[in-house]
């Protein structure tokens, strides 16, 4: 049977073409790979080549055409002992055919695109567990969130042979902050693993583990430094499920400190909580106190999803109450209320927490009577908690250290805008950090980053007090 | 270019590029499986080349015609388990991974009984079935995943080996050489394959690269390589034999550089105006790894004519399949948008 050779499209936004030379005559035998025509567009000019065997029967469309539609038959090819008068039967196509006459005659295979862009379906909603219950009776110990973060890594590696920690100074030097502080001691260094600084290519390196079922942790000594590593984080970690049909993923957890210390200026300060709750494919958590820190690692550890741990290297040394039990895992992705209240939903995070706790410690003294939120986990967002939250409050202030511009804080402004508008009495504020790289010298640090004032300011505007 | 890593002198100063093992004689069933495997690569990416001009493929198709022999080649050297990973010109490595054709075809016209569901296009497919961590559109990323593959091996300690191809161009990516370095510390069991088809998209190697002799980029890691005529099948069979039994045996990375060459494009819509048709024509005349098999089948009287053009029916049948499968196919439901984001 006669093969049509097609006009081709060299983009898939290319429409038409100039043929603008044969390369071969009628009655030339033509094998795979042989150049036939030469077509020209605004951009380019091709080589056409044969796919198929056999004679080139007859040219349809002569050279130097214009405006050749893509798709249009150009010629037609002959098998073994085919005529050319097979080829006038051939369907004659008009260059300016609006259908590709191939594709008339084989409607099945021109499947239509559904039409679907009136009718996006819905984003599924998980559903979140709430936190276990702690038994009554059970003892709280004070931990610092550095001992927290290095007991549920511990516990887990206990408990899983492919959770492993790799990073710079994760084993001998017992970490840069001693979060692995005794890990190498008591799991050996085929499991904690000294890198080089090479941040890119360690965080290729534990993908690339955890595409085939480990379940790495990276620590980054911070994640200002993973920024070299961002492109692993996001295009291979948090994309191979979706691109791979489900075929495989990466799940491990990037964790170490984000935000601002103390005077380590621009290039060492930054909250990453926007950055990566950008992306789709990730978990992202960034947790206050110990017992979350505790809980949300080791659930991250487990998780079969790329979780991106941002912890703080100001927090690291803080204490609080950690449950004294056997397995406390927290669920990623739901929002912890802190304190209740009845005045104004105060929503932070993180090092957040720190200016809020003493905000509504203000606040109380001027009977306000603020309630606050940890949101603990950034992506996905606990906003049902917020919603209800502002139900009852009607006014909302958001606080993070990170920039102004694209926040969690606007995040959180958007959502609650678009899905409790009737219940706002005030616009919503959001307290971040101002809108300049972090300053090196003190007095410029200090009004760089969000302060106590600043959050009782806010809550004096939206409740009208001021 | 088969005697060319012979003809470098500067090579053999250089205490750890090795020299190229002799291409070893194929048998005939060798001979005939290897002609198979790259008649059915060349066949099925002139089919997806007709597919794009039709414009049922869309967005980037880069085309591996000219480098069969490669992956065709490193495949006869693998063992069940040992990984394979390598950048956006990957419908070759997929096949040769023996990666379902009519899944592949199906995914580069973007239905849903593509190997990502319609998801993932040219670039994006993986196997977890034929060990196939995919299909790369960032240049170099591979390399470190590919590393990654290879530190589970040892962690693991399953034996196996992977194999991390990448192209010249990648081959100045940092990441690069981030890897080699840890792969050769930690003595990882990864051979790195540097497909060297001359040309990163329109820039030749010598308008990139101060150091042209990929063999010799693992010097500084301590890192043996070799220079090896990548478009006979022979040759890199050689060659994949020695590296893969050095990395299995816990020696850790090698460095094998393919010297090949593309026909077409970088992509379809490369006019490839940085090379003269001459040079193209020559490779093709002179030494298409396809042509070179063809040839000693036939004089070795191993085969006919006829037995050849049987075998190119089978490889013509398969690839319409594909071709007819993955346009008949339908697209994937609307409801496929959100799943696979997290488990």
């Amino acid at each position: 049977m006669p093969v049509d050779i097609l006009m081709p499209a060299l983009s898939p936004t290319m429409e038409e073409g100039k043929l603008s030379k044969w390369l071969k005559k009628e009655g030339d035998k033509v094998t795979s790979g042989d150049v036939l025509a030469e077509i020209e567009t605004d951009k380019a000019t091709m080589e056409v080549e044969a796919v198929d065997e056999g004679t080139l029967g007859k040219i349809l469309v002569p050279e130097g055409t214009d405006n050749v539609k893509v798709n249009a038959v150009i010629a037609v090819l002959l098998g073994d002992g085919e005529s050319a008068d097979a080829a006038d039967a051939a369907p004659a196509a008009s260059p300016a055919a609006p259908t590709p006459p191939d594709m008339e005659e084989e409607p099945a295979k021109n499947v239509e695109p559904e039409k679907s862009a009136a009718s996006v379906p819905a984003a599924p909603k998980a559903e979140i567990a709430a936190d276990p219950d702690i038994p009554a009776g059970t003892e709280m110990v004070s931990t610092t969130v550095r001992e927290a973060l290095r007991d549920a890594m511990a516990e887990e590696m206990r408990r899983d042979p492919n959770v492993f920690i790799m990073g710079e100074e994760v084993a001998e030097y017992q970490g840069a902050y001693k979060i692995t502080q005794g890990l190498l001691d008591e799991f050996g260094p085929r499991r904690v693993v000294d890198t080089p600084i090479t941040e890119h290519g360690f965080a290729g390196v534990g993908v690339g583990a955890a595409m085939t079922g480990l379940r790495p942790i990276v620590e980054f000594m911070t994640f200002n430094f993973a920024m070299q590593a961002i492109d692993q984080i996001i295009n291979s970690a948090a994309k191979t499920l979706y691109m791979s049909g489900g075929q495989m993923g990466a799940p491990m957890v990037f964790r170490g400190p984000s935000g601002a210390a103390a005077r380590v200026a621009a290039q060492h300060s930054q909250c990453y909580a926007a950055w990566y709750s950008h992306i789709p494919g990730l978990k992202v958590v960034m947790p206050y106190t110990a017992a979350d820190a505790k809980g949300l690692l080791k659930a991250a550890i487990r998780d079969p999803n790329p979780v991106i741990f941002l912890e703080n290297e100001i927090l690291y040394g803080h204490s609080f109450d950690v449950p004294k039990l056997d397995d406390f895992v927290l669920p990623i992705g739901k929002a912890r209320i802190h304190k209740t209240g009845k005045d104004v939903t105060l929503v932070s995070f993180g090092i957040g927490m720190n200016y809020t706790v003493k905000a509504e410690m203000e606040l109380a003294k001027l009977g306000i009577d603020a309630e606050i939120i940890d949101l603990r986990t950034i992506r996905p967002m606990d906003i049902p908690t917020v919603i209800e939250s502002v139900k009852k409050t009607g006014r909302c202030v958001t606080i993070e250290e990170g920039y102004p511009q694209s926040s969690v804080g606007t995040e959180i402004a958007t959502r609650v805008m678009q899905q409790a508008f009737d219940y706002l009495d005030a616009p919503i504020l959001t307290i971040a950090g101002k809108d300049v790289p972090m300053p090196y010298a003190a007095n410029l640090e200090k009004l760089a980053l969000p302060n106590v004032q600043e959050i009782v300011d806010a809550v004096k505007a939206v409740t009208y007090t001021a | 270019m088969a005697t060319r890593a012979k003809k470098s002198p500067a090579r053999s100063a250089q205490t750890s590029a090795i020299k190229a093992p002799k291409p070893i004689q194929f048998s005939k069933d060798q001979e005939l499986e290897a002609y198979r495997h790259m008649l059915l690569i060349r066949r099925f990416e002139e089919k997806a080349g007709q597919l794009y001009g039709m414009g049922f493929i869309g967005g980037f198709c880069h085309l591996y015609i000219g480098q069969e022999a490669v992956v065709t080649g490193m495949q006869l050297s693998l063992k069940e388990g040992d990984q394979v990973i390598t950048g956006y010109r990957d419908h070759g490595h997929m096949l040769a991974c023996g990666m379902s054709p009519r899944g592949v075809m199906a995914e580069l016209t973007g239905r849903r009984g593509g190997l990502s569901k319609g998801k993932g296009g040219s670039m994006h497919m993986f196997s977890k079935e034929k060990h196939f961590y995919g299909g790369h559109g960032i240049v170099g990323a591979q390399v470190s995943l590919g590393t990654g593959l290879a530190f589970a091996n040892r962690y693991r300690d399953n034996g196996n080996v992977s194999l991390a191809y990448f192209g010249d161009g990648a081959a100045n990516q940092g990441q690069v050489y981030e890897s080699f370095n840890m792969a050769s510390l930690w003595k990882l069991p990864v051979v790195y394959i540097i497909e060297n088809n001359r040309y990163a998209m329109g820039t030749s190697v010598s308008r990139a690269s101060a150091e042209t002799d990929f063999s010799k980029r693992g010097i500084s890691f301590n890192i043996p390589g070799i220079q090896v005529d990548g478009m006979d099948v022979r040759a890199v069979k050689a060659a994949g034999d020695e590296a893969t039994a050095w990395a299995r045996s816990g020696k850790g990375p090698m460095i094998l550089e393919m010297q090949t060459y593309r026909y077409r494009g970088h992509s379809m819509s490369d006019p490839a105006k940085y090379r003269t048709k001459d040079e193209v024509q020559k490779m093709r005349s002179d030494h298409d790894p396809i042509e070179q098999v063809k040839h000693r089948l036939v004089e070795n009287g191993w085969s006919t004519e006829d037995d050849l053009k049987k075998i190119d029916k089978d490889v013509r049948d398969i690839v319409a399949d594909a071709a007819d499968f993955a346009q008949s196919d339908p697209e994937p439901d609307a409801s496929e948008l959100y799943t696979d984001i997290l488990l």
